[in-house]
C-alpha cells in the first residue's frame, strides 16, 4: 500500500473546522457572556436540566371553543325563532355540536327549514318526524368544527406568546405541536410559580367603571381610595400609552358573555369603531349597566391593561360600540383582542422546572466524572500499548474536540444524559483503536515487518469496526427519532461520538502511523 | 503489556451448559421479581404524577418531612436524596393528585409553614396521565424499531440475505400492528414482538441473527431484572440506557461473529465448536479491554455523576457486564446449537 496524501489534509481540515466551531462556546464560557461574538456564532446550548428553567407542554381545550360556538348559535337560534315567528314546541341541545328544534304542529316545516338554512349556514340541517312531531336537527358542519378548533388553537398560541414575553426569560421558545398542544421552554432563572399561573390563565377581559370622583395623581402618590385601583393604558395606544387611570375595583361584566367583536366604520365620520355583541344573558347585564351608569365612563380592561374607556352615551341593548382614538389597525387589533378573550382553557399537561443551582451541580459532577474517567482511560492505554497507546490517546482527545465541534455546529443542546453519552463514548472510542492494535499485534506475531503489520492491521480491522459501530448508530438514531428532551440529547452525543470515533480511529491513527513509518522510518513498533 | 496471552485457549464452548444455567437462573429471578413486584416500577415519566426535589436550609430528619407531608394531606412518598451532607429530599406525588393547580407552590408554602424552615424547590416535574401514555407509547416504539432495524442489519450483513431480512421486518411490523389493534399492554406487546422475531428467525434459518437477538434480549432482560430487584424506577433515560445496552451488546457480539466467519473460511476442516472457541479466544483480549475502558468511565459516572444520573449509570454498568458475558457465553453457542439441530 502506498502512502496516500489525502488523509493528513482531511484530518487537518476537520480538526480546524471543529476548533472554529468550538471557539465561540469557549469564549462564552471564559468571558461569561450571554452569547458569543466570535464567528461563526454557533454555540452549544445547555439543556434546561443543566442551566435551570422551565419546560411546559400545554393543551388547548379546542373542544371547549367548539362548544362555545355552538352555545352562541343556540342563543342566536332562539332569538331568530322569535324574530321570524316560528312556533317552536321545544329547543334541545342534543350533544356538543348538535341541537334539535321540535316544531309546533301548526308550523310549516319546509318554510322554517328554509329560513333556518339561510341564516345558519355553518350547520347541516336534517328534518325528520319523531312521535308525530316534525323536528329539525342542526349539526355544526365538520369543516366549521375544524375551523373553530384551528382558530382557537392559533389564538391560544398567540396568547401564550404574549404572556411569556413578560417573564424576562432569555430565549423563550414557544412551539405549537400537533393540533392542540403548545410546547413552552423558558431557559434560565425564572419565577416558575408566576409563569405557571400566568400561562395557564385564559384571556381576562373585564368591564369596569372609571372612578371619576377621585384624582388619579393623588392615588399615585399613595392614597388609593378604597374600592378603587390604579390601572394603566395599554403600551401600544398612540396617545395614552402607559398612562394611569383610576378604576372601580368591581368587575361589572367579563369577556365570558361576549359573542362577537367586529371592526365597523361610523358612517357619519368614517371613524373605525369596534362593535361588540353579547350572548343573551350578557346583553341583559350590559343593558342594565349602561342604563344605570349613563354618561359615566366604562373601561375595557384586558389582562389588566386598559384598552379604552369610552363614555356611555345611552342604554345599549344588543350591539355595543367601543369608540376611541382608533386607527384601522388599532381597531382591528382591539377586535382581535376581544375575540381572543373568549375563553379557551389551557391545561398544563407536563411541566419540568429546574432551579439553577441544581443545574450547576449537575454540570460540575458530569464534567468531574468525565475528567476522571478520561484520565484513567488515557493512562490505561499508555500502559497497555506504550507508544501506540499515545497515538490512541491523541485520537481520543481529538474525538472529544470533534464531538464538541459537532454539537456547536448543529447548535445542539447539551443535557445531562448528553454528558453521559460523551462519557460513554470516551470508553467506547478506544474500542476501534484496540481492534486495530490487536490486529497489528497478531500480524507482528506472524513475523511481518512493522510496515506490513500496520497496513494489514488497518485493512482487516476496518470492516469489523464498521460493523460493530453501525448497530450503536442504529440505536442512537432510533432514540433521536423517538426521544424527547434529555433522551434526544443523549442520542445526539452518542451518534456524534460513534461517527467521531470511526473517523479518529480509521483516519487519524492511520495518519500518525504513516507519518512515523515513512518520515521517521521507524522499524520497530512500540505496541 | 498483555492481559490475555496470545496463545490462550480457554474452553468457553465446553462450559456453555454452565453458562446457560447461570443465565436461566438470572432470567428466572427477573421474572419472579417482576411478578412479585407486580410488573416494572414505572417512574413518573410513564406512570404520571409529580416529583419534587426540595432542600431545607437546615438539616431535618426525614420523619419530620413525612409528618409535614401528612399534615398537608398529600399521600406522597418522601425519600432522602443525594449525599448525606446535602439536605435534599425527593417527594413523589401520585398521579391522582398531581394535576391540581399550583401544586408546586402549595407544597412549598405548606412545607415551609409545617416545618418552620426555609424551603427551596430545586426541581419540579409534573407528568399528566396523557403525556405519560404518549411517552409509554414512544418508548415502546423506540425499542421496537431498534430491534427491527438491528435484526434486519444483522441478518442482512451476516447471512447476506437482505431481501429475506426485509421480509422479516415487514412481517414483524405487520404482526405487531395487528397485536396493537388488540390493545395489549406495553410489556406484553414487547414480549410478543420478541417472540415473533425469534420464531421468524427460526423458520427462516437465520442463525447469526438468532444468536445476536437472543443475546440482546438476554442482556436487556437481566438489566431489567436488576432494576426490579433493587426497586429502581423506569424512566425515559433508563429506556435510553437500555437501547444503548442493545447497541453495545451487539457491538461485542458482532466482533466475535466476524471472527467466526473469518475462521470458518480459514479452517473449514475444523469442527464448528473448535472454530467458535478459537474465535472467542482470539478476540478475548479486545473484548476485555473495551469492556474494561467502558466500565471504567461508566463506573466513574456512577460514583461521581450525582444523584440524577445515578440510575442511568447503574443500568449501563449492569448492561455492559452482562453484555460482555453474553457475547462470549450466549450468542456464539447458539450457532453451535443450531448446527447440532441439523
Amino acid at each position: 500500500m502506498k502512502t496516500t496524501s489525502w488523509r493528513p489534509i482531511v484530518v487537518i481540515v476537520v480538526l480546524l473546522a471543529a476548533l472554529v466551531y468550538v471557539l465561540p462556546t469557549l469564549q462564552m464560557v471564559l468571558e461569561k457572556k450571554e452569547s458569543p461574538t466570535l464567528w461563526p456564532h454557533n454555540k452549544i446550548n445547555l439543556g434546561l436540566d443543566l442551566q435551570g428553567g422551565m419546560h411546559l407542554v400545554l393543551q388547548v381545550d379546542t373542544d371547549k371553543a367548539v362548544e362555545n360556538t355552538v352555545d352562541r348559535s343556540f342563543d342566536e337560534l332562539r332569538a331568530f325563532m322569535r324574530q321570524n315567528d316560528i312556533r317552536v314546541a321545544a329547543l334541545k341541545r342534543t350533544d356538543a355540536t348538535t341541537f334539535t328544534v321540535v316544531l309546533d304542529e301548526r308550523e310549516d316545516a319546509d318554510r322554517s327549514k328554509g329560513l333556518i338554512a339561510d341564516e345558519f349556514r355553518d350547520f347541516n340541517l336534517e328534518d325528520r318526524t319523531r312521535e308525530g312531531q316534525r323536528e329539525i336537527v342542526l349539526q355544526l358542519k365538520s369543516d366549521e368544527i375544524e375551523r373553530v378548533k384551528k382558530l382557537s388553537f392559533e389564538k391560544a398560541v398567540l396568547k401564550v406568546r404574549n404572556r411569556v414575553d413578560e417573564y424576562g426569560a432569555r430565549e423563550p421558545d414557544i412551539r405549537p405541536q400537533g393540533e392542540d398542544r403548545i410546547i413552552v421552554q423558558l431557559p434560565g432563572v425564572i419565577d416558575a410559580d408566576k409563569a405557571r399561573k400566568e400561562i395557564g390563565r385564559t384571556g381576562n377581559l373585564e368591564f369596569k367603571l372609571v372612578d371619576e370622583s377621585n384624582d388619579v395623581r393623588q392615588a399615585l402618590s399613595g392614597s388609593v381610595p378604597p374600592g378603587s385601583e390604579i390601572r394603566y393604558y395599554r403600551k401600544d395606544d398612540p396617545d395614552m400609552a402607559g398612562r394611569p387611570i383610576l378604576l372601580k375595583k368591581e368587575t361589572l361584566l367579563t369577556g365570558d358573555y361576549l359573542s362577537e367583536a367586529r371592526v365597523k366604520f361610523d358612517p357619519a365620520n368614517g371613524q373605525p369603531y369596534v362593535a361588540i355583541k353579547f350572548n343573551p344573558k350578557g346583553a341583559r347585564i350590559f343593558a342594565d349597566i349602561t342604563e344605570k351608569h349613563i354618561h359615566e365612563r366604562l373601561a375595557i380592561v384586558l389582562d389588566n391593561e386598559v384598552y379604552s374607556a369610552p363614555e356611555i352615551q345611552s342604554k345599549i341593548t344588543g350591539e355595543g360600540m367601543i369608540t376611541g382614538n382608533f386607527t384601522d389597525d388599532s381597531a382591528k387589533s382591539l377586535a382581535l383582542v376581544l375575540r381572543e378573550a373568549f375563553p379557551t382553557p389551557v391545561k398544563i399537561l407536563y411541566e419540568k422546572s429546574v432551579g439553577p443551582s441544581l443545574g450547576e451541580d449537575s454540570i460540575r459532577k458530569g464534567l468531574l466524572s468525565m475528567l476522571i474517567g478520561g484520565v484513567l482511560v488515557v493512562l490505561f492505554m499508555i500502559v497497555y500499548y506504550k507508544g501506540s497507546g499515545v497515538i490512541a490517546d491523541a485520537a481520543l482527545v481529538l474525538n472529544i474536540i470533534l464531538i464538541a465541534g459537532g454539537l456547536a455546529a448543529f447548535n445542539a443542546t447539551l443535557t445531562l444524559p448528553g454528558i453521559a453519552g460523551i462519557i460513554l463514548t470516551i470508553g467506547m472510542a478506544v474500542d476501534a483503536n484496540v481492534l486495530i492494535f490487536e490486529r497489528i499485534r497478531e500480524e507482528l506475531r506472524l513475523g511481518k515487518t512493522a510496515r506490513a503489520a500496520v497496513d494489514a492491521g488497518f485493512e482487516r480491522a476496518t470492516l469489523t469496526i464498521m460493523d460493530a459501530n453501525v448497530t450503536t448508530l442504529i440505536a442512537a438514531v432510533v432514540l433521536f427519532q423517538f426521544g424527547s428532551g434529555p433522551v434526544k440529547g443523549f442520542a445526539v452525543t452518542l451518534s456524534l461520538g460513534v461517527v467521531a470515533s470511526l473517523f479518529t480511529a480509521l483516519i487519524v491513527s492511520r495518519v500518525i502511523f504513516e507519518f512515523l513509518l515513512t518520515k521517521r522510518s521507524i522499524k520497530t513498533l512500540s505496541i | 503489556m498483555q492481559i490475555i496471552k496470545p496463545d490462550v485457549n480457554i474452553d468457553f464452548v465446553g462450559r456453555r451448559v454452565l453458562a446457560y444455567i447461570v443465565s436461566a437462573i438470572l432470567i428466572l429471578i427477573t421474572i419472579v421479581s417482576l411478578i412479585f413486584h407486580g410488573g416494572p416500577k414505572y417512574g413518573i415519566d410513564f406512570a404520571g404524577g409529580a416529583e419534587l426535589l426540595i432542600q431545607f436550609d437546615q438539616p431535618l430528619p426525614i420523619e419530620e418531612v413525612k409528618a409535614a407531608m401528612n399534615a398537608l394531606q398529600l399521600e406522597a412518598v418522601v425519600q432522602k436524596y443525594g449525599e448525606e451532607a446535602e439536605d435534599f429530599y425527593r417527594v413523589l406525588i401520585p398521579a391522582a393528585v398531581a394535576e391540581q393547580e399550583n401544586l408546586a407552590q402549595t407544597l412549598k408554602e405548606g412545607l415551609a409553614a409545617q416545618t418552620q424552615r426555609q424551603v427551596t424547590l430545586e426541581s419540579f416535574e409534573m407528568v399528566g396521565p396523557q403525556v405519560g401514555r404518549d411517552l409509554r407509547e414512544k418508548a415502546l416504539l423506540a425499542m421496537f424499531f431498534a430491534l427491527l432495524f438491528i435484526a434486519v442489519y444483522i441478518s442482512g450483513r451476516f447471512e447476506l440475505k437482505w431481501l429475506l431480512s426485509a421480509a422479516v421486518a415487514g412481517a414483524l411490523a405487520f404482526s405487531v400492528y395487528i397485536l396493537r389493534l388488540a390493545h395489549l399492554s406495553i410489556p406484553m406487546l414487547m414480549l410478543a414482538a420478541v417472540v415473533v422475531t425469534l420464531v421468524l428467525f427460526y423458520i427462516l434459518n437465520l442463525k447469526y441473527a438468532m444468536g445476536a437477538i437472543v443475546a440482546l434480549i438476554h442482556d436487556v432482560a437481566i438489566t431489567v431484572g436488576f432494576f426490579s430487584i433493587f426497586q429502581k424506577e423506569f424512566t425515559l433515560p433508563i429506556i435510553a440506557a437500555l437501547l444503548t445496552i442493545i447497541g453495545y451488546s451487539l457491538n461485542d457480539t458482532i466482533i466475535v461473529f466476524d471472527r467466526i466467519r473469518e475462521n470458518l473460511r480459514k479452517y473449514h476442516k475444523l469442527p464448528l465448536a473448535e472454530t467458535i472457541n478459537r474465535s472467542i479466544n482470539e478476540t478475548l483480549s479486545r473484548t476485555i479491554l473495551t469492556s474494561g475502558t467502558t466500565l471504567i468511565v461508566v463506573l466513574m459516572l456512577f460514583i461521581f455523576g450525582g444523584g440524577i444520573i445515578h440510575d442511568f449509570a447503574f443500568a449501563l454498568l449492569v448492561g455492559i457486564l452482562v453484555g460482555t458475558y453474553s457475547s462470549i457465553f450466549v450468542a456464539s453457542p447458539i450457532l453451535l446449537a443450531w448446527q447440532k439441530r441439523k
